[in-house]
């Protein structure tokens, strides 16, 4: 803690710095809100086991869900994941141009990936699978499917407004060497709608 | 912001790309071992403790390395799996009534 904010912290004032994340308040908010929005996909996804677990008739996903198309889905987001780290790593060097570059490839992993979702559920509607109907078995397996998918498309449609921001912020010059906290800060969110989706695709679609 | 008044430097390298080329391998694999259909040659369950090995280390390394989770504060590691406790929690609870 730096001296300043020793002093405020003794009187009584919130202190400058946090001593989990020295970097920013902004970061630990980010990584807070994390935890309770994992809560939240963690709570559809445990509902989604134990329907599943006392469903007599769920359907096995891999014989209606198309494995290849979103396998190549989770490679988009890994690799969007890596263009993100790659802005980061290109700002915390002062490279504005190459934070720029990386941020618009992010934002646009972000955009196929929620066109092959479209493209899914159209797909997937046409065959007879909807929010309370399913004909393979238990229609509760097509409402926690669109639930969970669309909770987490709704969170990539977020991340990529939110790194559009940046980019174009980005633009004006406002990120520098000594200055990339709210990169760092957008980044996380990124890579947790990433993270996410990793477990969705399992539990989801493979398991 | 403290980004404002701080000048803020990195002293951690992580190689990204060999994180990348893990979790293209552990994808890989996992569609390997998730098209199969369970049989008494490959049991619902070995498939499960596959499948779920195999999405936690890709989590796992998401958190820590992209995340930087590695290089912070362990405090903030313990916030980051609280939701996991609890939905694990959740989860076990539940199984009693099935």
């Amino acid at each position: 803690m730096s001296e300043a904010a020793a002093v405020d912290h003794a009187h009584g004032v919130e202190p400058a710095e946090t001593p989990l994340t020295p970097e920013s308040w902004g970061k630990l908010g980010m990584w807070v809100f994390l935890a309770g929005d994992a809560m939240s996909f963690g709570t559809l996804l445990a509902g989604y086991a134990i329907l599943r677990g006392i469903s007599e008739n769920w359907p096995v996903p891999t014989e209606i869900l198309g494995i290849s198309l979103t396998a190549f889905m989770t490679f988009l987001l890994i690799c969007s994941s890596v263009t993100m780290v790659k802005g980061l790593d290109a700002i915390k060097k002062g490279d504005q141009e190459g934070l720029v570059k990386y941020m618009w490839l992010t934002v646009g992993g972000g955009l196929i990936f929620l066109g092959l979702q479209a493209y899914e559920w159209t797909h997937l509607i046409n065959l007879g699978l909807g929010l309370a109907e399913n004909e393979w078995g238990d229609s509760l397996f097509g409402t926690t499917f669109y639930i969970i998918t669309g909770f987490h498309g709704m969170h990539v449609t977020g991340g990529v407004i939110y790194l559009a921001v940046i980019a174009m912020r980005g633009k004006k010059g406002v990120y520098s060497a000594t200055n990339w906290n709210e990169v760092e800060i957008a980044g996380l969110y990124w890579h947790f709608v990433d993270l996410v989706w990793i477990l969705v695709f399992t539990f989801i679609y493979l398991l | 912001m403290a980004s404002d008044s701080h000048a803020q430097h990195d002293d951690h390298h992580v190689n990204y790309m060999a994180i990348f080329w893990w979790l293209l391998a552990l994808t890989i694999l996992e569609v390997l071992a998730g098209i199969p259909q369970a049989s008494p040659a490959y049991p619902q369950l070995l498939k499960g403790a596959l499948l779920v090995i195999m999405a936690v280390a890709k989590a796992a390394l998401v958190g820590l390395y992209f995340m930087h989770l590695r290089f912070e504060k362990l405090t903030l590691g313990f916030i980051a799996m609280i939701p996991l406790v609890l939905c694990v929690f959740v989860v076990l609870m539940v199984l009693p009534d099935f």
